[in-house]
């Protein structure tokens, strides 16, 4: 007689201690203005979205059981004047030597600069409060043109409340080289800083725009930012976007992403984190037009207990689209990253060449990656390809870099810059890739 | 001058034992050759002298500049003047060869003077297209992932790339002949040839007497079972090219 083996499935997660906590941001705190309407709906699913938890897909490896939501406030009018100052560091341009136009968001402020003929061909660059008075026909065709407020509790908060952001247009046909600039600046304790970052492109246009967020690191407080990101690159238009994200350790980061490229249109979209307590972030890609073509590079760099979690989605919506996504990261510590990418292949999207990698270094026995790839193909004749690796810091090459009078400690960090070096071949900004090895000396020690 | 003085080495690799107590002695200046059939320590005493982490020396003792070798990291030992060309060299994705002997070069002069800036772009570039001149390497080479995709030859002649970069006291040469055909064995000999003098000593680990005919020894040796058993000079390559082991391990079997 066979005996049936026995299966004992013992469950990897533990039940929470206590439930998630919830938001105390209430009605009375929406901003009014052009955009009340859309406050309004984005309010109105905050209200009814319960904060996520490990039971949902998305979330499933992100846990916001000690997330103290209940803590944080908005920062009030003309809050930075108590609180530090943004480095000058954070200031010098990264691509280029002269920007087109610079703004800094603080909390309970802006400050804005565009250059003069930039402004006189049509270009808007400037804070969201007054894109809402000087330009709310603009805003009509950027808001929640591309990330819809209800589809998360985040998205919604940051929808309903956020009075910090940056409106960028370009006009048909302008071709800008100088680099735009964007710093979101986040000091402060239990703040919570919400932005909402729109850019348009308009046909034929051309443009270059480089964000970042970032804050001092504080140990034992805690704050938090969760941001809208709507880009659109209509036809024959061009955009290079980097995001930087090198909050402090001590920041609960959330944000929701899209950019729909259209016919013919051209985006080339770098990601670098290095920052942040815990990060979860949806980042989408839409090919909406025949001819799009986007690119999706990303690097992190996690220690400590950091936890990052990148969602990435490439939807291919219309036939002869390209979309090739790369990211690649390295671990240490007790740090743990998760990155789920789609590649989603729409019915008809005939022609379609999609890739997606995913590529880990873990440099600590304790630290984590998880690397999920997918594919979603409702068309037949595609291309698409994935890859995802986790890999540990081997031993033989560490000998041989030393057995060359190389000390161990630098053999490390020669082998993890030359880790991150097919990821650097793709951005073409020096000082992007200067502030990524100084990041990786420092987290290298 | 200095001399790597090996003596009555014994080195076991998870928990066997290897070498036997292995007794050897170069000059800089010297040439000596070690063969020997297949599983007798060549590649042991070769990592070993550079001080991988895999291998436990259980006696015996290694001195060179008045050094005691054995206590020294690899790095520090490289930088003693030590050189191991490898075997199989192993692939550094991402690192440029050109970065790699950089950053090898300023470790050297960062250990003499912390406050060291590294050398002169201008002045490594001269040095680096000299030296890949000489190996007749094409000068695109130094912009390639280091082992990365390199065929047989390209990797032996990287490994003589950088022991000519990092002009050593005592170079040790393991199995540099496999793999190669003969004109890239001609190439990596006279790199070889030309790097050797009064200020290098070299030795050759080898079990085919053809890279003989290419870097003559002024000393022959042969292993076996994790000793040398044999010693002479440059006739003993021949007389083993044409007799083979056998007589030498019922030599030594009637000793034992």
């Amino acid at each position: 007689m066979n005996e049936k083996p026995k299966v004992v499935v013992t469950s990897r997660s533990r039940r929470p201690d206590t439930a998630a906590k919830e938001f105390a941001f209430g009605q009375a705190e929406l901003p009014g203005g052009a955009l009340a309407e859309y406050r309004n709906r984005a309010f109105a699913a905050y209200a009814r979205t319960k904060m996520p938890t490990t039971s949902e897909e998305a979330w499933r490896r992100t846990d916001l059981r000690f997330f103290p939501a209940d803590a944080f406030r908005l920062p009030a009018e003309g809050a930075f004047e108590d609180l530090p100052a943004v480095p000058e560091s954070l200031l010098a341009p990264l691509v280029g030597d002269k920007h087109g136009g610079q703004i800094v968001l603080t909390p309970g402020g802006a400050s804005v600069e565009l250059d003069e003929a930039l402004a006189k061909k049509g270009v808007v660059f400037t804070d969201l409060k007054t894109a809402e008075r000087e330009h709310p026909e603009l805003l009509e065709r950027m808001m929640a043109k591309t990330v819809n407020p209800e589809e998360g509790k985040f998205a919604a908060l940051a929808g309903a409340f956020s009075q910090n952001g940056v409106v960028l247009y370009i006009p048909r046909g302008l071709q800008v080289e100088e680099p735009f600039h964007s710093v979101l600046w986040g000091p402060g304790e239990n703040l919570a800083h919400l932005s909402h970052i729109l850019v348009l492109v308009d046909e034929g246009a051309s443009a270059t725009f480089v964000h970042e967020s970032a804050s001092p690191t504080e140990s034992g407080i805690n704050s938090m930012h969760a941001g809208l990101v709507e880009i659109q690159v209509l036809q024959g238009a061009n955009l290079r976007f980097v995001e930087l994200q090198s909050w402090g350790k001590h920041v609960w980061n959330f944000s929701h992403e899209r950019v729909r490229v259209e016919r013919d249109a051209n985006l080339d979209w770098i990601f670098g984190a290095i920052g942040s307590r815990l990060t979860k972030n949806f980042s989408e890609l839409d090919l909406a037009g025949q001819g799009a073509v986007g690119r999706m590079s990303g690097f992190y760099f996690t220690d400590g207990s950091q936890h990052l979690d990148h969602d990435t989605q490439q939807n291919h919506l219309a036939p002869n689209t390209t979309s090739d996504l790369l990211f690649k990261g390295a671990l240490k510590g007790k740090s743990r990253s998760v990155w789920q990418g789609m590649i989603y292949v729409a019915p008809g999207a005939q022609k379609t060449d999609g890739y997606q990698a995913n590529r880990n270094l873990v440099l600590d026995d304790q630290a984590r990656a998880d690397s999920i790839p997918g594919l979603e193909i409702m068309a037949d004749d595609v291309r698409c390809t994935h890859g995802a690796t986790v890999g540990k810091l081997e031993e033989e090459p560490l000998f041989y870099l030393e057995s060359r009078g190389i000390p161990r400690p630098d053999a490390a960090r020669l082998v993890v810059e030359g880790f991150f070096d097919p990821i650097m071949q793709r951005i073409p900004f020096e000082g992007v890739r200067e502030r990524f090895q100084q990041a990786i000396l420092e987290k290298m020690g | 001058m200095s001399e790597l003085v090996i003596k009555n080495l014994h080195v076991g690799i998870e928990g066997k034992e290897i070498l036997k107590g292995l007794d050897l002695t170069i000059k800089q200046g010297e040439i000596h050759a070690i063969m020997g059939p297949n599983g007798t320590g060549k590649s042991t005493l070769a990592y070993t002298l550079m001080g991988h982490p895999s291998y436990e020396v259980t006696e015996g003792e290694v001195w060179f500049d008045g050094e005691n070798v054995l206590e020294l990291e690899p790095d520090e030992r490289s930088r003693l003047g030590i050189f191991l060309a490898f075997q199989y060299p192993v692939a550094i994705p991402g690192v440029t060869v050109a970065n790699f002997l950089r950053s090898a070069i300023n470790s050297r002069r960062r250990a003499e003077n912390p406050e060291d800036k590294g050398v002169p772009i201008p002045e490594f570039r001269k040095m680096l297209k000299e030296k890949m001149g000489m190996l007749k390497m094409d000068q695109s080479f130094a912009g390639r992932y280091l082992n990365d995709g390199f065929s047989g030859g390209e990797k032996k002649r990287a490994e003589i790339l950088q022991m000519a970069t990092l002009t050593p006291k005592i170079a040790i040469l393991d199995e540099t002949d496999s793999g190669l055909d003969i004109d890239a064995l001609r190439i990596v000999s006279d790199g070889v040839n030309a790097l050797s003098g009064p200020d290098l000593g070299v030795l050759v680990i080898t079990h085919y007497q053809r890279l003989l005919n290419y870097i003559k020894p002024h000393f022959v040796h042969v292993m076996m079972n994790g000793r040398i058993v044999e010693s002479g000079g440059p006739e003993l390559a021949l007389h083993l090219e044409e007799h083979g082991y056998d007589w030498l391990r019922e030599k030594t079997e009637e000793a034992a």
